[in-house]
């Protein structure tokens, strides 16, 4: 019965070329926007370099005060005193990082400018998250203590800055006039991992900015709290949410805190749709839902217009089948399967076309480090996507041609 | 085998009422061939399609292989007809994307007979009707008459009890019509089927069992 369908699929998609040709079109740049967005979202949720502990970590990106009285709201990262002071002095953590979110800087080499992405962090860091170190190590505690100028580079900074040199362990990198001695160099990391990205990371202590002096709530920072293992999870949210509660906020103008140690996805999501206590996951289910809808709702519909064209060029056919025994629910079946085979083909298409698009956005370097990739992951959602394409354009076609009348149908 | 009990059949739109059969009252008997015949427009063709139960009477009650089929469901209308009844059309009806033996095989896809069992039997009726050497040819490939008899071979594929063909020689020459007219009465003399024949021609009328006129929806003869 399949084999069938399908030699009846081919045919018809062989006879008129052009509907063919829009049906396929319509589905696979359908399906290669989805792809691509898939991957993105994969990559901004999946990829585990340099957190390979996100099992066992929470992170504190944003906080939120606001005051009932007067509706002020003051919203970004924490400062390096709230993190410093309040979450390391949780029982639960075994190590802390803390690291500032990038600063815009310049280097440059041979009156030539390479832009630089600083990133100020403190010794936990380097625990917290494994960096894959092409060469040297990262610096310690000791040398954070003393504000040593010592740095941590990114295998493209090195390369911009040092060009072919096979070691740079030991050389100084300039930077808004100040030199600081290289001690290691790690693999780049996507800028899409927001917090763990930089072209150069620098003690702390080595900011022009003295992070320690500064009691304020708010500032450029954010944290990662490791857990000893994933079961300790939960009881280190409750730490660090009843720590929050305890915490007087110091400026007269608020009188709630917002801060919260979420695992990785939520605090991203937090960050762009958090609203005080809200988390803002719920809101972008809805949100991405029904873009994914609206986005697949046109060319469904100009597909189901081109199944019903095609279906009437088909009636005696379908005549035919109901006279020798079909039902129409089996009509109704044969044609969903048809149109499935059709949006597979078009999905088949998408692939290929996704591969090339991914290719093009990744050496295009528009999104620094970003690789954009095919995996199971997005091929599962591509393969669903073809598969609720298929159903949407197919029930309603379907539905129609079953219940053509078979001596009208036979008489077209 | 085939009983119909004062059927009428009245189509309607918002301005005229058209009265297609009145009081159709007819028996066929098991192994019978009937043919029947009319000027244009008299009916004949929504007879047999109301036989075949692929249209319903507004009035009356058909009876077919001792089954009342007035309150069968979709369902159970098509595997009837899949069991009982094969069809001939005068411009044959053949699915141009298919090859003749898929074609051939289309009323045993809606059974429970696996693929292979399908392709013999789909072979032994087109051998039946002579086109044994035409398997894997699309309809276009074929003329008229073996275009028929495709149809034909599709017809008795699922041994049907019940044969109903609407003027199967139409659109064929003589010497076309009187092969295709040949392979009907060899099916009914030899394998028993019923046949009931809506046909123009006299002559080949004047080979089945008997004949039945209409005018005007109703039978004069």
């Amino acid at each position: 019965m399949l084999k069938n369908y399908f030699k009846i699929a081919i045919a018809v998609l062989k006879r008129r070329k052009f509907f063919t040709f829009i049906s396929l079109f319509g589905i696979s740049f359908t399906l290669t926007v989805l792809m691509l967005l898939t991957a993105f979202i994969d990559r901004v949720g999946n990829s585990n370099y340099p957190d390979k502990k996100r099992d066992r970590s929470l992170y504190i990106l944003n906080m939120e005060m606001t005051g009932s009285k007067n509706g002020a709201m003051s919203k970004g990262p924490h400062s390096f005193y709230f993190l410093d002071h309040y979450a390391k002095s949780l029982k639960t953590p075994v190590k802390v990082a803390i690291s500032s979110m990038f600063d815009f800087s310049s280097a440059y080499v041979n009156n030539k400018k390479v832009a630089i992405s600083m990133k100020f962090t403190n010794a936990d860091y380097w625990d917290v998250l494994d960096y894959d170190f092409l060469e040297g190590k990262p610096f310690g505690k000791q040398q954070i203590e003393n504000a040593e100028r010592v740095a941590v580079i990114s295998e493209d900074t090195k390369n911009a800055y040092f060009g072919d040199a096979p070691s740079v362990v030991g050389k100084y990198i300039e930077v808004d006039n100040i030199k600081y001695r290289v001690s290691g160099v790690v693999k780049n990391v996507p800028i899409t991992q927001l917090t763990m990205y930089g072209d150069m990371y620098l003690p702390y202590t080595v900011s022009k900015n003295n992070y320690t002096k500064d009691k304020g709530l708010n500032g450029n920072f954010s944290g990662i709290l490791l857990a000893k293992s994933a079961d300790d999870l939960p009881k280190m949210q409750k730490e660090y949410s009843d720590m929050v509660s305890r915490i007087k906020i110091p400026d007269k103008e608020f009188d709630h805190l917002y801060s919260f140690a979420d695992t990785y996805f939520t605090s991203l999501i937090r960050i762009i749709l958090g609203n005080g206590p809200e988390s803002g996951i719920s809101k972008m289910i809805i949100g991405l839902s029904i873009f994914v809808f609206l986005f697949m709702l046109l060319p469904t519909i100009n597909l189901v217009n081109i199944n019903i064209t095609r279906i009437m060029e088909r009636s005696s056919e379908i005549g035919v089948r109901k006279a020798f025994g079909a039902s129409s629910q089996t009509l109704v079946y044969q044609f969903i399967v048809e149109n499935i085979i059709l949006t597979l083909l078009g999905g088949l298409i998408g692939v290929v076309l996704s591969v090339v698009v991914m290719q093009i956005i990744n050496s295009s370097g528009l999104i620094a480090n970003l690789n954009l990739s095919l995996n199971y992951m997005v091929l599962f959602c591509s393969l669903l996507a073809c598969l609720v394409f298929g159903l949407l354009s197919g029930v309603y076609p379907a539905w129609r041609m079953s219940r053509l009348n078979v001596v009208n149908a036979l008489k077209a | 085998m085939i009983k119909l009990q004062n059927i009428q059949k009245v189509y309607r739109t918002d301005t005229i009422e058209t009265l297609a059969l009145n009081g159709i009252n007819l028996d066929v008997a098991k192994g019978e061939f009937l043919s029947i015949m009319g000027p244009s427009g008299c009916g004949k063709s929504t007879l047999l399609n109301i036989m075949g139960l692929l249209d319903e009477p507004s009035k009356g009650s058909i009876s077919i292989a001792e089954q009342t089929t007035g309150r069968f469901n979709d369902k159970q209308l098509a595997k009837f007809r899949n069991q009982k009844l094969g069809f001939i059309f005068q411009s044959y009806h053949l699915i141009g994307d298919l090859q003749v033996i898929d074609n051939v095989e289309l009323p045993l896809l809606y059974r429970d007979t696996n693929a292979k069992e399908r392709r013999r039997l789909a072979t032994e009726a087109l051998e039946k009707v002579g086109l044994s050497n035409r398997l894997k040819h699309f309809p276009k490939q074929l003329s008229g008459g073996q275009r028929q008899r495709v149809a034909i071979a599709r017809a008795i594929v699922g041994n049907p009890e019940i044969i109903l063909a609407d003027e199967p020689t139409g659109n064929l020459d003589s010497a076309m019509g009187n092969e295709i007219m040949d392979i009907l009465l060899q099916l009914n003399r030899n394998d028993g089927t019923t046949i009931v024949m809506v046909t123009h021609d006299e002559n080949m009328a004047q080979k089945t069992h008997r004949l039945v006129r209409l005018f005007d929806g109703s039978q004069v003869q």
